[in-house]
């Protein structure tokens, strides 16, 4: 319990997938104008993030990797190189799915999460943490904590850069760095800041 | 070469740069960079799956349902990585492992995505081929100026090569950790946007709030 823990914080604060490892930036800076609307990506990553890595690890574990389809009696199968091919689809596919279920049963979650939705398929955070899921050999437990954990992390980090954005418009920016060049400098400061983190063994 | 083509192939470099223009492609512009010996091994992974992407879904234009095309784009992108990352592991183990799942990443970095909804989609083959190169060009500028100068100011070494001999082994450069450090590469890329935008000012964004000018500092302030 307390490995699980200790992967949970180390998922959302140390190995914080946008400012240690510069996943999802694009999204990251273009989305991050305002509060609102970052959080509420920040929510819409959380929940494909926690779908889509216990997926991709069951998927792993019991098709792609070498040797795992005994279960069919053909042991010295790996298929392992279709990783990438396989992982995309599960999360074009469950983007679309989860796009379709809240439409019908929860329009208002919907109506909120919606446009975001179709954004994540291309977030490299949702594939990045599955490929490290496969790179770190999770078991299945680990994946579902990892997922959540680092989908957390993105939606913090994320949160906290339009925060500081919406304070930052009333800052005299010099004209070359206004915009794009200001944004990447205060997020090199956040980056900074949650190194702070590092070294933090739970 | 036609004016048009050598256009499309050159204006990605500084005019039109997928990254610090387009806000294309960061996630691995900031990762790989730590050395430059994995930031050249991007660049070459990245310009050719761009480059053959870009191609293929040109030629198919005409034959993807609207609906379906990101699922198309999105298989066409993952197998062109697929190869890339087996040739890597097969010829630059080594490499591969330091680049981890960054290889993997190449099918969502936005460029991709981005050149092929853009351009490839609207455009034939051999200009979408051009652009694709162009663009592999401009995001290789911007990766190999970061890597120099983190590998550089960081380690003392490039490509391995010791440049500025450290103080630990007796030379007389004290190495900037922060170099090596996911920071650095921030405040490099927002350095150069600045450098760029300074050199052409058409890029500057405007601000979304004018502080305004104060009249009476002179006469009351002073």
């Amino acid at each position: 319990m307390s490995s699980l823990a200790s992967l949970f914080i180390t998922a959302v604060f140390v190995e914080n997938l946008a400012l240690a490892f510069f996943l999802g930036m694009c999204t990251f800076l273009a989305i991050s104008k305002k509060i609102e609307t970052a959080f509420g990506l920040g929510v819409a990553v959380i929940v494909v993030q926690t779908l889509t890595v216990p997926i991709n690890n069951l998927i792993y574990q019991y098709l792609l990797r070498d040797g795992a389809l005994v279960w069919l009696g053909l042991s010295d199968i790996d298929l392992s190189f279709l990783g990438f091919v396989s992982y995309i689809g599960v999360i074009a596919a469950l983007v679309q799915i989860l796009e379709m279920l809240l439409d019908r049963f929860f329009p208002a979650l919907y109506h909120a999460l919606g446009i975001y939705l179709p954004l994540i398929t291309v977030n490299c955070a949702i594939l990045g943490g599955s490929l490290f899921m496969v790179e770190r050999d999770y078991n299945f437990t680990e994946s579902v904590t990892y997922g959540l954990g680092s989908g957390i992390g993105w939606a913090l980090a994320i949160t906290a850069l339009a925060g500081i954005r919406e304070k930052l418009k009333y800052a005299d920016v010099p004209d070359g760095l206004q915009g794009l060049g200001i944004t990447f400098i205060s997020a090199g400061l956040m980056a900074m800041g949650f190194m702070a983190f590092s070294g933090m063994r739970l | 070469m036609k004016r048009v083509n050598s256009k499309i192939l050159l204006a990605p470099i500084v005019d039109n740069n997928p990254i610090i223009l387009q806000v294309l492609g960061i996630c691995s512009a900031l990762a790989v960079t730590t050395k430059l010996s994995t930031a050249l091994t991007m660049c070459i992974a990245l310009t050719l799956v761009l480059a053959c992407s870009n191609t293929l879904i040109s030629l198919i234009r005409h034959h993807i349902p609207t609906h379906i095309r990101i699922i198309v784009q999105m298989t066409i992108i993952s197998s062109l990585v697929i190869v890339v990352d087996q040739l890597l592991r097969a010829f630059a183990y080594e490499i591969s492992r330091e680049l981890s799942v960054f290889v993997g990443l190449i099918i969502t970095n936005c460029i991709v995505m981005g050149r092929a909804e853009a351009f490839a989609m609207k455009n034939p083959p051999w200009p979408s081929f051009l652009d694709g190169l162009g663009n592999g060009a401009g995001f290789s500028v911007i990766l190999i100026i970061v890597g120099t100068i983190r590998e550089l100011l960081g380690s003392g070494t490039l490509l391995g090569h010791v440049i500025l001999p450290l103080t630990r082994n007796g030379g007389w450069y004290e190495p900037n950790g922060l170099m090596l450090l996911p920071p650095s590469a921030f405040f490099l890329i927002g350095l150069i946007i600045w450098v760029v935008r300074s050199w052409k000012p058409a890029q500057v964004e405007a601000p979304e709030f004018r502080i305004q000018p104060a009249h009476n500092l002179t006469e009351v302030g002073r």
